[in-house]
């Protein structure tokens, strides 16, 4: 069967992925082999060490990220025989509490599609040109470049 | 040459434009215009040394050819996620 992946940049809340929702991102089929499906959302948190957040804000190269983020999902199928591969990624502002991205596995077995969830996201900080800067809730901003440390 | 520079995040924030025009050599090369971008402001000669040249959509090689390039952009340290 043929892996299926679904990639999105999206200015609008990121929502718990409804089975009519992911039909319309993966096809509308079941993959007998899939014995493991992990999904993963990263939110906006208040604290980070005595930092208070307010919200963040996330821009990207629109087609650049588009393009890494698409073979970043081809690298993850390769490298952890996964069946599919999920990443949707929102621009903009995202309050505290609500999810900036959404990554999803599935694979054969589950030790693969934890580990190609974790990869995923390691590498997708590393390389796809999308940044945030941080509205801290004293009123401070800073966008965040994390090399410069 | 005239060369544009499309630029994101703190360096877009700094130049207060989304993109900037420098003047390269000919036979420039990404290096080249990572310099001519930290000779911007004070601020960028220490954010430039951080950041990576993406021609055409593609990170490239400092020793990459800026010639003929249809996009070139200055892309920050990212924190997506």
């Amino acid at each position: 069967m043929e892996r299926a992946r679904h990639i999105d940049l999206v200015d609008e809340p990121i929502a718990v992925p409804t089975a009519a929702v992911l039909a319309t991102w993966l096809g509308d089929h079941c993959d007998p082999d899939v014995g493991s499906i992990v999904w993963f959302f990263g939110v906006t948190r208040r604290n980070t060490g005595d930092r208070v957040t307010d919200t963040l804000f996330y821009e990207a190269h629109r087609p650049m990220a588009r393009k890494s983020l698409d073979e970043l999902a081809e690298q993850a199928i390769e490298k952890h025989s996964l069946r599919s591969v999920v990443i949707v990624h929102r621009l903009g502002e995202v309050p505290v509490g609500q999810a900036s991205i959404l990554v999803g596995c599935s694979s054969s077995h589950r030790s693969e599609s934890f580990e190609a969830l974790a990869w995923i996201m390691d590498e997708l900080k590393r390389v796809v040109p999308i940044w945030k800067r941080e509205c801290y809730a004293d009123g401070r901003t800073e966008w965040v470049h994390p090399a410069e440390a | 040459m005239q060369l544009k520079v499309l630029l994101f995040a703190a360096a877009r924030d700094e130049m207060g434009c989304d993109s900037v025009e420098i003047n390269v050599p000919e036979d420039a090369v990404a290096s080249d215009v990572l310099l001519k971008l930290g000779e911007l402001s004070p601020f960028m000669s220490q954010l430039v040394p951080y950041c990576r040249l993406a021609i055409d959509e593609r990170y490239a090689d400092s020793s990459a050819s800026v010639q003929g390039a249809r996009e070139v952009a200055l892309i920050p340290p990212v924190s997506g996620g």
